[in-house]
């Protein structure tokens, strides 16, 4: 018994103090992956906040915005060509979306619109896998997936450029929803439609808008993953590993979304090296997942979520 | 807008209808709301007040009759077109961005004013920093112009109901409005909340030159601040003229004192 206690409890510890470097490493590529939770939760957010639709379908965005850029690159386009093209898909997609599938359901319960978006999930996933095959596809951004020694800690070049510019999104992000006309409307039509409507916000653009942004980040999340592992439909499923990041951060909260993001990527590294041995390993697999339950239990609106007051 | 010609009503309405099922809403009310006044729409619960503010902000239409304003046919145009044109309102439950706070929600009421291309404004920086601050001024001098400066950075619904009322009203306020539709502005205050609201609303009408529809239950209200009556009941429009006439009309009497219909 009390070798166990000292097992989970102290070893661990002993270990991390053993080899600062290496605890080091295990910190770096833990934020580094929690950076890239964090921007596809972004996009769930972004779009949550705006419409108070849960997006079923951006997982498969991430996909589907990789698939495109890749298609591109190999039909001989230039990268940054690819890109603006894969930019204009995206912009085309969320006026789509907003004619075909939004508008006719305004008004309509969060239900009905929720299980909108897992049929715009499958058609996604299908038109996709149509237009570019199925094959596992390898993209490259012109930055290598090699690492260097810095003050002892080896790092990798790809990780830290995802991780960079993760970051930069997040402060454009946090800035355009704070400080700008759009981002103001963005977050009056998320409080209430009606007064918005009654203000003269136009409801119609404010969709596309956010629709947009939500794929702008789908891009980036798809290059960044892509990168890493391939682009394939295995992809898609990263949007689960956002879930819990939502959960912890709150599904309207921008900040939320990005510290979500950095515990459940720093908690699942640290899990996995140090305690994994433990359990025969593969912690990394439910450790979000059993962390967003303690959560629902104990603070069910999130780190930053918008408390729930209700007048009794 | 020119005042050029004679002086047009600002607002007509002329014979509008609306039905919810089976009950009949609105039946061919018609009025007119002069450019300056303060018009007061009175009339016992459910005699079809809100209803007929929702038909003038566009949220419901009308199955017959026309809305003009400014001489200009508007009937069938929906809230945002409504609110483009240059008419403001308050909602009756307050309809504030609760979340947001008390500067924000009036900036939201400012997004008409401002301009720029939606998707352009993310990248440009500059320009909007300074359109921002440009707005920011004339947002501040109607909170100096309200007295809710004390309030500006708390979030709108942490605030007591009656000052819910009066950021609402300062929302609508930031919109520049040619024509301010008031649902119950001073319902569910206390005596002190309503002379100020009283002071608020002449004070907007004397300063901004604002045409102001008001729907209030309050009668010595409404006798204090209104010039031009209309009252309301089933539906139908019962007397209409000044606060005098309104108030020595005689179905306006029996509606309000409850006398059976037949």
């Amino acid at each position: 018994m009390l070798s166990l206690l000292h097992a989970v409890f102290v070893a661990p510890f002993l270990d991390m103090a053993g080899s600062p470097t290496f605890l080091a490493e295990v910190l770096i590529g833990g934020i580094a992956a929690g950076l890239m939770y964090s921007l596809v939760a972004l996009g769930f957010v972004l779009i949550f906040k705006a419409s108070g639709v849960f997006n079923f379908a951006q997982g498969v965005m991430v996909l589907f915005a990789a698939l495109t850029l890749v298609g591109l690159i190999e039909k001989g386009l230039p990268v940054a060509v690819a890109l603006l093209a894969t930019v204009a898909v995206m912009v085309a997609l969320a006026f789509g979306i907003e004619r075909v599938v939004l508008r006719p359901l305004v008004n309509q319960p969060p239900i009905i619109l929720f299980m909108a978006t897992i049929g715009l999930n499958f058609f996604l996933e299908g038109f996709g896998e149509m237009i570019w095959g199925a094959n596992v596809k390898k993209l490259d951004v012109g930055i290598p997936d090699e690492s260097f020694k810095m003050a002892g800690i080896l790092l990798n070049k790809l990780e830290l450029t995802a991780a960079g510019t993760a970051a930069v999104l997040v402060a454009v992000l946090a800035v355009f929803f704070q400080r700008t006309r759009i981002g103001r409307a963005l977050r009056a039509v998320a409080d209430d439609h009606e007064a918005a409507l009654s203000i003269g916000i136009p409801l119609k653009t404010i969709w596309v808008v956010v629709w947009s942004v939500a794929g702008l980040v789908a891009i980036v999340a798809g290059i960044m993953w892509g990168a890493k592992s391939g682009v394939q439909f295995s992809l898609s499923l990263i949007a689960l590993k956002a879930l819990p990041v939502l959960i912890l951060g709150g599904f309207e909260s921008v900040p939320g979304a990005i510290v979500g993001g950095l515990i459940i990527g720093v908690g699942e590294k640290l899990g996995e090296v140090y305690w994994g041995p433990l359990v025969g390993g593969a912690i990394e697999n439910w450790f979000a997942y059993v962390l967003a339950l303690a959560f629902l239990l104990i603070r069910p609106q999130g780190l930053f979520g918008e408390k729930i007051i209700e007048r009794v | 807008m020119s005042d050029a010609g004679p002086p047009l009503p600002l607002l007509e309405v002329d014979g509008i209808s609306v039905r919810f099922g089976a009950v009949q809403a609105l039946e061919r009310v018609s009025l007119e709301i002069v450019r300056g006044e303060i018009a007061a729409i009175i009339g016992p619960n459910g005699a079809g007040k809100t209803t007929l503010l929702n038909v003038i902000s566009g949220f419901y239409h009308p199955y017959e009759g026309a809305i003009r304003f400014a001489g200009v046919d508007r009937t069938h145009l929906k809230p945002y077109d409504v609110a483009t044109l240059g008419i403001a309102r308050t909602f009756q439950n307050v309809a504030l961005f609760k979340g947001m706070s008390v500067l924000d929600n009036i900036m939201t009421g400012r997004l008409l004013k401002m301009h720029g291309s939606f998707l352009l404004e993310a990248l440009y920086w500059g320009p909007a920093r300074r359109q921002e601050l440009e707005h920011r001024e004339f947002v501040e001098h109607i909170i100096d112009f309200l007295e809710i400066q004390a309030i500006r950075k708390t979030p709108a619904g942490r605030l007591p109901y009656g000052l819910q009322k009066r950021v609402e009203l300062a929302r609508a306020l930031a919109a520049q409005p040619t024509l301010l539709l008031l649902d119950e502005p001073m319902a569910g205050m206390n005596v002190e909340e309503k002379e100020d609201m009283c002071r608020f609303i002449l004070g907007v009408n004397d300063e901004f030159g604002t045409t102001i529809a008001l729907i209030e239950h309050d009668m010595s209200v409404v006798m204090d601040i209104s010039g031009h009556v209309v009252a309301l009941d089933y539906g139908r429009k019962i007397a209409d003229g000044t606060p005098d006439q309104v108030r020595s009309d005689q179905a306006v009497i029996d509606a309000y004192l409850g006398v059976a219909h037949a």
